[in-house]
């Protein structure tokens, strides 16, 4: 199985939106080892301007990992998720995620690049709020090592 | 909480620092918190499977991680937080028993008019494991 070189420039539709709950946010905090009471004090999140408690910045991965989910699953693409490798991660936001927020996720593959025998596919997972608002775009570089 | 001035800081001053201690517990709680259940996070036979010295933590783990002490030096606020890239270049390997130490130092590399970039080295076992680690942050003017 090889990645398909017809990628590049593909989107997917949008995911079915992710309501952002506190518990979650206090739960990931946790996990990030993020200590910050704006992560899980809800006044203290509302005292700082914020409607709600503020989500980790890495937050936005359990969003983007149901659009990479429709990446990573689709026939045609080709990726054998064994050979997966991360290779980068950023995260560019317009406002951070607060707990209440409905968010969907829309991925497209911006490039696909051999390099040696392995392939690197990045996509930008656009994460947009209930209104259409732009929260924070996603990007990812995965490496598909290739078969030896 | 308040988060520094920029105009308070100077080029290349070490504003956090931070040792963070892994354990395979760590490793569970953040695969059930993002959903990663790729189990080189905690599987060592499935890790020794794929060519792995050992279970290692996942990226996003560290990645989530390293971040943390630029946010407490923001006071806490997370939303000041504009942008955040890492490049993972090496894996973290966490022992059984001895788990694994991971040191953040984040410093200042450029100064804008109302913000910052923040470059993390971000170590394990003496050896760089993110690549071009920068966060860009907003601050008070």
């Amino acid at each position: 199985m090889s990645v398909n070189p017809e990628l590049q420039g593909r989107s997917y539709a949008a995911t079915a939106p992710y309501l952002v709950g506190r518990e979650k946010v206090r739960e990931f905090a946790r996990a990030v080892l993020a200590t910050s009471p704006l992560h899980h004090d809800v006044a203290a999140a509302q005292d700082a301007g914020y409607p709600d408690l503020v989500a980790p910045p890495t937050f936005g991965v359990v969003v983007q990992e149901h659009a990479l989910a429709r990446l990573l699953g689709d026939p045609d693409a080709g990726i054998d998720f064994a050979r997966v490798v991360h290779g980068d991660q950023r995260f560019a936001f317009s406002r951070p995620i607060v707990a209440g927020d409905e968010l969907s996720a829309t991925l497209t593959v911006t490039s696909v690049k051999t390099l040696g025998g392995h392939t690197m596919i990045t996509a930008d997972t656009l994460v947009e709020d209930a209104v259409g608002a732009h929260v924070v775009t996603a990007t990812s570089s995965l490496v598909v090592r290739g078969e030896e | 909480m308040s988060a520094p001035l920029a105009s308070s800081l100077a080029l290349g001053e070490v504003v956090a620092e931070a040792e963070f201690a892994l354990s395979r517990d760590t490793l569970v709680r953040y695969a059930g918190a993002s959903g990663d259940f790729n189990p080189i996070h905690y599987r060592d036979d499935v890790a020794a499977s794929v060519g792995l010295p050992g279970v290692i933590a996942h990226g996003m783990l560290t990645m989530g991680l390293a971040v943390q002490p630029v946010v407490d030096w923001l006071g806490g606020d997370a939303g000041r937080v504009l942008d955040y890239q890492v490049r993972f270049t090496r894996p973290v390997i966490v022992d059984p028993v001895d788990g694994a130490a991971v040191t953040v130092v984040a410093k200042v590399g450029r100064i804008d008019e109302a913000g910052a970039r923040i470059d993390l080295t971000v170590t394990f076992a003496g050896e760089t494991v993110l690549g071009k680690a920068q966060v860009v942050v907003r601050l008070d003017a």
